[in-house]
């Protein structure tokens, strides 16, 4: 099998999951209602442990340490969407971005969970039962705020704006689409987006939300080959200050 | 030389540390034990959740049990080559976590859909006209929820497929 393509795809899992977990974290504490200050540290603590558990694929596959990988790489060298590094902002758009990443996420390691790369259909299998209450929690706010009132439903019409051609982005192809397909690894980003149209599209008609018209989707690109907002460097930073101060402390 | 039964009834003894009412051989996730020899033994485990944090420390408590047995060479891994689901808890498992006053996981088919979280049974009065309250809980594995004929909040273990 082709590992260069391999570490391509297990990249950009990884970063997705480490820098989305990281924001959802940034809520702990800060959540709008208890449960909703549980449900994202639950889901940072998923997230962080499903990418630790692709880092330790990829270490498998010749890269380093997972802590190493995860706390001493700069800015650039990630290769997470640019989607996931944005701000948290308010709670709408936290909610909306969890909505479009966290299904794009289940329906990605639903697909990887029959991989011809045994080793990461293993870990798909795990984690897309995981996701499946990521997606409950995301459909059910969605739902709720986007029927609820005219406040509610408008914010969460502009989160959805706003989001949108970010989340497009989540869909930027690599390099090595084809071996991955030919080799039976992952169906490639142009199905899984397909498919990720097709699973939004009746739940946000249920939320009486609009997609946004084609004619105005211009997907953000450049995540994946470590072209990144001015969000993420900060981010990094904070993330690996421990590690850096003192690469074996435990706690 | 020591059986795989005899292992096998040594590590109930190992409870989860979050559920001091549960063992680890009742909650499925040691996965497989193998005597290799004299005094030498492998055990397999699989994490509840890919992020559970206690996992390292379930590692060393079956060690230090092992230990306790007299074993000298311990190896315990922990993969995902057959990875937990909730139907893996034995019959004494689901009786333990309701002892604990978490509502046990639904058995499932395959599939963990919203109608099998709503109406979990109250671990305390047994009704089912109850309601989910947030999918997340205190730990990865639970839930949050309500019972409408006792009024009290109570906490289940989620089905996981």
């Amino acid at each position: 099998m082709n590992t260069t393509a391999i570490k391509e795809l297990l990249y950009k899992m990884a970063d997705d999951l480490l820098i989305i977990g990281h924001r959802n974290s940034e809520w702990t504490g800060l959540g709008p209602i208890l449960e909703e200050d549980i449900a994202f540290s639950s889901m940072a603590q998923d997230k962080i442990g499903q990418s630790q558990a692709l880092f330790q694929l990829l270490h498998g596959l010749g890269e380093q340490e997972p802590d190493t990988v995860a706390f001493t790489r700069n800015a650039k060298q990630f290769h997470n969407a640019q989607f996931v590094e944005l701000p948290n902002g308010d709670y709408d758009f936290s909610l909306m971005r969890h909505f479009l990443y966290d299904v794009a996420d289940q329906l990605r390691f639903e697909m990887l969970a029959s991989s011809g790369y045994e080793p990461l259909a293993k870990v798909a299998r795990k984690i897309k039962g995981e996701l499946k209450y990521h997606v409950f929690h995301a459909n059910t706010w969605i739902v709720k705020l986007g029927s609820a009132n005219e406040e509610s439903k408008a914010r969460m019409q502009t989160a959805l704006n706003d989001a949108w051609n970010f989340a497009l982005g989540l869909f930027e192809e690599g390099d090595f689409e084809n071996d991955l397909k030919n080799e039976g690894v992952f169906a490639g980003e142009v199905a899984l987006r397909q498919l990720w149209l097709e699973t939004i599209t009746p739940t946000l008609t249920k939320a009486t939300l609009n997609i946004p018209h084609e004619n105005t989707w211009e997907p953000k690109l450049g995540g994946r080959k470590g072209i990144h907002t001015e969000h993420l460097e900060p981010l990094v930073e904070e993330m690996s200050e421990v590690f850096r101060v003192d690469p074996s402390a435990e706690w | 030389m020591i059986t795989e039964q005899e292992i096998w009834k040594g590590l109930e003894l190992v409870k989860d540390p979050e559920i001091p009412t549960l063992s680890m051989v009742d909650m499925g996730i040691i996965t497989k034990v193998e005597v290799r020899g004299e005094s030498s033994v492998f055990v397999e485990m699989t994490p509840t959740f890919t992020g559970c944090p206690a996992i390292k420390m379930m590692e060393g408590m079956v060690a230090d049990r092992l230990k306790e047995m007299g074993i000298i060479q311990i190896e315990v891994v922990t993969t995902f080559d057959k990875p937990w689901d909730s139907n893996k808890l034995t019959e004494r498992g689901l009786m333990c976590l309701k002892k604990h006053g978490l509502a046990p996981p639904v058995k499932h088919s395959g599939e963990v859909t919203l109608e099998l979280l709503e109406h979990t049974e109250c671990p305390f009065c047994g009704s089912k006209n109850t309601e989910m309250k947030s999918p997340f809980g205190p730990t990865l594995c639970r839930s949050m929820h309500y019972c409408n004929d006792c009024l009290q909040a109570f906490e289940g273990f989620k089905p996981v497929v």
